[in-house]
């Protein structure tokens, strides 16, 4: 695991830059390969080449300038609030996925390879939304319990596999996958008993969380980013603090680079083992708040959404350093957000994100691969 | 060196539900039925009492407990599998009878449901057998699933031919797998997030292709015939398990002769002891002159191109036409199988049957009107597997160099 | 046959591994490849075996060049190796392990384990060895598993047969009983080479003796050096192996050991009915063969160890039943047998390193948050103190050699106020000057009244820094006695005889 990280700690940026555009490139190809207007033009390849080459390239420019406008400013609408709101809604996507990673990027730097950060979003929903449909509380009471029950709820989760694994010696990758359908399950049961289902549904849905729990919006009704992306920028300073100028910070470092002599050291492993999955899966659990008191306002099954395999890539493309997380984040958040215009727009199904995503991250980890592509020399200092 | 009581203490405890389930077990006769439209001759259906069922297996439970005490306690030996899956056994049949008390339980028909689940799982789940038996961390099952699926029904559509299916299946499961061993292997990434990437990656690009490509032209690209069932003359006449296990597809026979292939090719060939070799300690096999990489390579691919196989089940052998993320995650209950089963293909196979059956009957309590949350049978696999890594019933541990990039200096 | 290696280079980056190394073996007889830790014998084995590829150099058998491309070549020409790190594995029985790599088969590439097991056991019976083919080899005592290793390496009928520090994990009498088995070898004209540090076991069985220091052959010499000739040529230069200490001034017992047992996790007793007390100002050495309980012990005084039973006592404070943190709170100072994987973080600043233990306390923590200027002083005044040779603090503790990581360790230990020091083995691998060093430091430590427990397991550097030396073996005390107890003495306790 620590070489793992090494390697992706010492890979330059510009093989970060570069495993991002491969992926691109890549997913351009896909496109393109998709398109009825190329198929159609490699009919006659030979008889009219540039049609073909023509045909390639309006594809895949149509395709990633859609997503450019659904990302970041749409150019081709009227109007300033049209044209900006792109950018607040990859703020929006980027607000849980980045709290999320931030999570995992605190398990990884000490070693534990927590992949269960839908279980967590799941729990610190439910709970934070329980609070926000069920209790009737002025905003200034209602809304910080119910998000602290959220980030409690998360904490819980993510403790309970550190706990697992302190006394049993449980494989936490085995037991976050496991309990990410323990989770699941359990959301999809509660969503059909009174617990959490709306009075009256017949859909596994619960009702809607009252106004006094709920994130106020940022810039007004026209966006949806709501403060939720303040907190998540505030958990970016936090989280690096925590990292690296706390005394526990230090602790898990030191669990994370070599356990043995963490422990001949007198660290406390088991414990902190548990404190390690407890502060992740708090983060998770505050990225699920977002989704519930924010973004989504209704509990369903689906609060969790991709976000889980959002928080591995954007954690493992920002290197584990809360900064690079939140760049990772607002990037990933931008191709969630652009992804949609580009369906509606260009016919490009949303998926396309997913194998960029996916792309990307396996790059990003082989950096010896990506230097093959580009033929650079071996760095200095890199992989050997 | 003292066994642990662990197991003898867990079935003590276990127990206790085999005796809540007698005390409240209904008096009413559960109905069971053997029958299905098929059989060539059929057994009359027969009631029994649910509370004498529960009374009879609360006897079997208190038996095999004691048995797992004498053997670890006096005998100082671990506990038999055979007492334990006994124990097994009749705990589950004493909930069922008690969940089907006053209606009938189709049994054969429960059993061909689950086993039509299990079959993907099994193919899965020796793909995760062999590929963490050489060292390679397979979290990738899913995508494997997926692959086989996806191009199985394509080939056999354009192609109009099931065995081009199957070969394109088989073919595509191994190249995924050839991803995850590459990046395993040559460029030394962590095998875990290989795995999780490779899920995500072939989700990503089936549904793409799904979308643009099979949705543009569904007769002619995602319109594949279907394996016909095959009655194997005797043995499929054989009541009960007959038709449950010998009137079946193609793919389920191959199945089974995977399980055995796979058992017999690691536990009782030249080429399986060098697979565990190299899987619990590859520099030792590397200093006996074993190709540790070429081993990796291969048992891992022989591993993707059985979860191809087991991909092309979803639609060759079942729905026909391949549909998005059509495998629902089979891939990580083949992961809870693989483990449950202790890296084992026959104890893998059964734990699969048993998650299979598990699944399966939520369909068949939804059918007599029974409140218990699906949600709860669904979760079995998952909740055995934690307890399973937990040790909580005797520890569970992987080969040693499952994990671990081996680096030749 | 006769074994030549001629030339051979070999480069692992910037640093050469060999140089120019040339060695003959002759069938009948065993050779001797004596050097120091770190001075190239394993990589030049490795390289023979074909684990490593020459940069230079052949190899020659009978005087023909071959050339291995992997282990598998250099097996199938009839070279066996015993390997330091047994390369067994531990779930596989004895039988399967023997026949890994040349394994016999029935009709359809079937395993013949029937015919392992008769191999096994002709090859067993041939020297007297006592092997179940189908025990667990995990489950076997390292003496045991040494021997499956040999007739492993023996079942392909090695002609040339390299012993990769053999004795290191072996009691004397094991010991012993592997120098039969080498001269019984020899008898059947196997050549032999043998790799080790130990100078009497070279004298005892050796014909040949070539000696390699910093990758290049020094020489050549004969049985009949003495052991002083001997290790000066190892180290380069006259050695003195005296520790410089003035007689020490025992103060209080305030160390006690009374009746300490502990079980490892399989429930085998490790150390049994434990006694032992050190005065402040003396240092107590616990001397024995590796794997006898001298790395339980340090773990039961530091809190590590789960089950144990009895009473450890410090300054009237029982230690049995506290956790790490509050034994080192006691003023424990603890140098871990192995400062790689125990004793620092690797990817650690040196500073970071040298707060390690004390990360959440004063002065590096005001409640939980850092003091990185007090920690940057601190540093930088240990650094100078210690004599660390680094780029600075913030130099991270892989880039720094053995001697200095271990005066980074030795840095934070020393530098708390401190009722009772315990290193494990504080020296290995380390070079003659940083030797000196920690030697001098432990010895100023003592001199301080501060009573000092150190774990070796090379005799010389027992009797030279103890003033008292304990002898461990199988788990139990087998005596203590004065620091200038005859050699012979105390090698038989080491055997577990008590004097």
């Amino acid at each position: 695991m620590n070489k793992v990280m090494k390697e992706i700690f010492s890979a330059s940026t510009l093989n970060t830059v570069l495993a991002v555009v491969a992926s691109f490139v890549f997913g351009g190809v896909l496109i393109a390969f998709a398109n009825e207007n190329v198929q159609v033009a490699a009919g006659y390849l030979f008889a009219r080449p540039a049609d073909f080459f023509m045909a390639i390239w309006n594809s895949v420019f149509g395709a990633y300038d859609a997503l450019f406008r659904g990302a970041v400013f749409n150019y081709k609408l009227d109007g300033i609030v049209a044209m900006v709101k792109p950018i607040t809604e990859t703020l929006a996507y980027a607000t849980p996925i980045t709290l999320s990673g931030l999570g995992l990027a605190v398990a990884f730097r000490s070693g534990l390879f927590n992949i269960g950060a839908p279980g967590q979003i799941m729990f610190g929903a439910m709970f934070a939304g329980w609070i926000g449909i069920n209790l009737d509380l002025p905003f200034y009471i209602h809304f910080p319990i119910a998000v602290i029950a959220g980030v409690i709820g998360g904490a819980l989760f993510g403790a309970l596999v550190g706990f697992l694994r302190a006394t049993t010696g449980a494989n936490e990758v085995i037991v976050t996958i496991m309990f990410n359908y323990i989770a699941a399950l359990l959301l999809g049961w509660l969503l059909k008993t009174p617990v959490l289902q709306a009075p009256g549904a017949v859909n596994p849905i619960s009702a809607a969380v009252s106004d006094s729990a709920k994130y106020p919006l940022l810039f007004g009704e026209q966006f949806r980013v709501h403060t939720g992306f303040v907190m998540m920028l505030l958990a970016v300073v936090a989280v690096w603090w925590f990292l690296n100028r706390s005394s526990i910070g230090f602790q898990f470092r030191a669990l994370g680079h070599n356990p043995n002599a963490a422990k001949t050291a007198g660290i406390n492993i088991g414990l902190t083992f548990v404190l390690v999955m407890a502060v992740s899966g708090a983060l998770s659990g505050l990225a699920g708040t977002t989704q519930i008191l924010g973004t989504e306002k209704f509990l369903t099954t689906g609060v969790a959404a991709s976000y889980g395999f959002d928080a591995i890539t954007v954690a493992l493309l920002g290197r584990n350093n809360p900064w690079g997380v939140l760049v990772a984040g607002i990037l990933f958040g931008g191709l969630r957000a652009g992804a949609v215009t580009m369906q509606a727009s260009q016919g490009v199904p949303i998926d396309i994100v997913l194998v960029v995503q996916s792309m990307i991250v396996l790059f990003i980890a082989a950096p010896p691969l990506v230097r093959a592509m580009f033929r650079l020399k071996a760095q200095k200092g890199g992989a050997q | 060196m003292k066994q642990s009581k662990r197991t003898p203490l867990a079935l003590a405890i276990l127990s206790f539900v085999g005796l809540w389930l007698w005390l409240t077990a209904p008096t009413q006769v559960t109905t069971i039925q053997t029958t299905t439209d098929t059989d060539i001759f059929a057994l009359p259906s027969f009631g029994v009492a649910a509370s004498l069922i529960a009374a009879v297996a609360y006897a079997i439970l208190l038996v095999t407990t004691a048995v797992s005490a004498w053997w670890v306690i006096k005998l100082n030996h671990k506990t038999p599998r055979w007492v334990v899956l006994t124990f097994g056994i009749a705990l589950v049949l004493t909930i069922l009878v008690d969940l089907f008390a006053g209606k009938t339980m189709p049994i054969t028909s429960l059993l061909q449901g689950s086993l039509a689940l299990a079959v993907p799982l099994i193919f899965g789940s020796l793909a995760g057998v062999l590929s963490e038996r050489v060292g390679i961390v397979n979290i990738a099952i899913d995508s494997q699933l997926l692959a086989g699926a996806f191009v199985s029904a394509f080939v056999a559509s354009i192609s109009d031919n099931l065995y081009a299916g199957l070969l394109g299946a088989v073919i595509a499961g191994a190249l995924v797998s050839w991803v995850l061993a590459v990046f395993s292997i040559k460029y030394i990434v962590d095998q875990i997030i290989v795995g999780v990437v490779l899920n995500v990656l072939i989700v990503g690009l089936t549904n793409f292709l799904f979308s643009t490509l099979l949705v543009s032209d569904i007769a002619a690209f995602n319109q594949p015939p279907r394996f016909e069932k095959i009655l194997v003359p005797l043995l499929g006449q054989i009541p009960v398990i007959g038709p449950v296990l010998f009137n079946q597809t193609l793919i389920v026979y191959l199945m089974y002769l995977a399980v055995a292939g796979v058992f017999i090719a690691l536990f009782k060939t030249r080429w399986g002891l060098r697979v565990r070799a190299v899987g619990e300690y590859p520099k030792a096999a590397d200093t006996v002159g074993i190709k540790v990489f070429q081993t990796r390579y291969i048992s891992v691919m022989i591993g993707g191109a059985l979860a191809g196989l087991g991909g092309s089940f979803f639609t060759l052998g079942q729905v026909g036409a391949f549909g998005k993320e059509m495998t629902n995650g089979a891939g990580y209950i083949a992961l809870a199988a693989l483990i449950f089963g202790r890296w084992n293909p026959i104890y893998a196979a059964l734990a699969a049957l048993l998650f299979g059956f598990a699944q399966n009957l939520q369909y068949g309590l939804a059918i007599i009107g029974s409140d218990v949350p699906s949600e709860f049978l669904l979760m079995l696999p998952y909740a055995l597997t934690v307890v399973a890594v937990a040790g909580l019933v005797g520890k569970v541990t992987g080969p040693a160099a499952a994990g671990k990039a081996y680096i030749k200096s | 046959m006769k074994l030549e290696l001629r030339g051979i280079t070999k480069r692992f980056g910037a640093m050469t591994a060999n140089d120019n190394v040339n060695l003959v073996a002759q069938g009948g007889q065993i050779h001797c490849l004596l050097g120091e830790n770190g001075a190239g014998k394993s990589t030049l084995m490795n390289v023979l075996y074909g684990l490593y590829q020459a940069d230079g150099g052949d190899i020659l058998l009978d005087d023909r060049v071959v050339k291995f491309s992997g282990p598998g070549d250099a097996m199938a020409a009839g070279i066996g190796m015993v390997h330091q790190h047994f390369m067994l594995i531990p779930v596989f029985t004895v039988a399967e392990n023997v026949i890994l790599g040349h394994e016999p088969t029935k009709f359809g590439g079937l395993l013949d384990l029937e015919s392992a097991r008769a191999k096994v056991r002709e090859v067993s019976a041939r020297f007297g060895f006592e092997l179940d083919p189908d025990a667990i080899v995990g489950d076997l005592a390292v003496g045991v598993q040494q021997r499956v290793e040999i007739i492993k390496a023996l079942i392909g009928d090695a002609k040339v047969l390299v012993f990769d520090e053999p004795t290191a994990v072996l009691t004397p009498q094991e010991t012993d009983e592997l120098m039969q088995i080498m001269k019984q070898l020899r008898e059947q004209g196997t050549a032999i080479v043998f790799i080790t540090h130990k100078l009497r076991e070279v004298k005892e069985v050796a014909d040949k003796i070539t000696v390699i220091r910093l990758g290049k052959i020094v020489g050549e010499a004969d049985p009949s050096s003495s052991a002083n000739e001997l290790a000066s040529m190892m180290v380069g230069r006259a050695v003195d192996l005296d520790v410089e200490k003035a007689p020490a001034k025992p103060g209080s017992a305030t160390f006690k050991v009374a009746g300490l047992s502990a079980w490892n996790h399989a429930g085998t007793k490790v150390l049994d009915d434990i006694n032992l007390e050190i005065h402040q100002g003396e240092i107590l050495v616990i001397a024995g063969v590796q794997g006898n309980g001298q790395t339980e012990l340090t773990e039961a005084i530091i809190g590590m160890h789960g089950k144990t039973h009895g009473s450890i006592e410090l300054n009237g404070q029982q230690l049995i039943g506290k956790n790490v943190k509050q034994v080192l709170d006691l003023g424990v100072g603890f140098v871990p047998e192995d400062r790689t994987e125990d004793g620092l973080v690797a990817e650690f600043t040196i500073a970071e390193n040298l707060m390690l233990d004390r990360s959440d306390r004063k002065p590096f923590a005001k409640g939980i948050s850092l003091q990185l200027d007090v920690l940057k002083k601190f540093a930088e005044e240990k650094l100078k103190q210690f004599d660390i040779r680094a780029q600075g603090i913030s130099s991270k503790a892989s880039e720094l050699s053995g001697g200095n990581q271990q005066k980074v360790v030795l840095a934070r230990e020393l530098s708390r106020e401190l009722s009772l020091l315990v290193a494990s083995q504080p020296t290995r691998g380390l070079d003659v000057g940083s030797i000196e060093f920690v030697h001098e430091q432990i010895v100023a430590t003592r001199d301080r009244g501060v009573p000092v427990l150190i774990v070796a397991t090379e005799l010389d550097e027992a009797t030279q820094l103890g003033d008292r030396i304990a002898v461990m073996y199988r788990g139990k005390i087998v005596g203590i006695v004065p620091s200038d107890t005859p050699r012979s003495v105390l090698g038989q306790m080491m055997a577990g005889i008590s004097s």
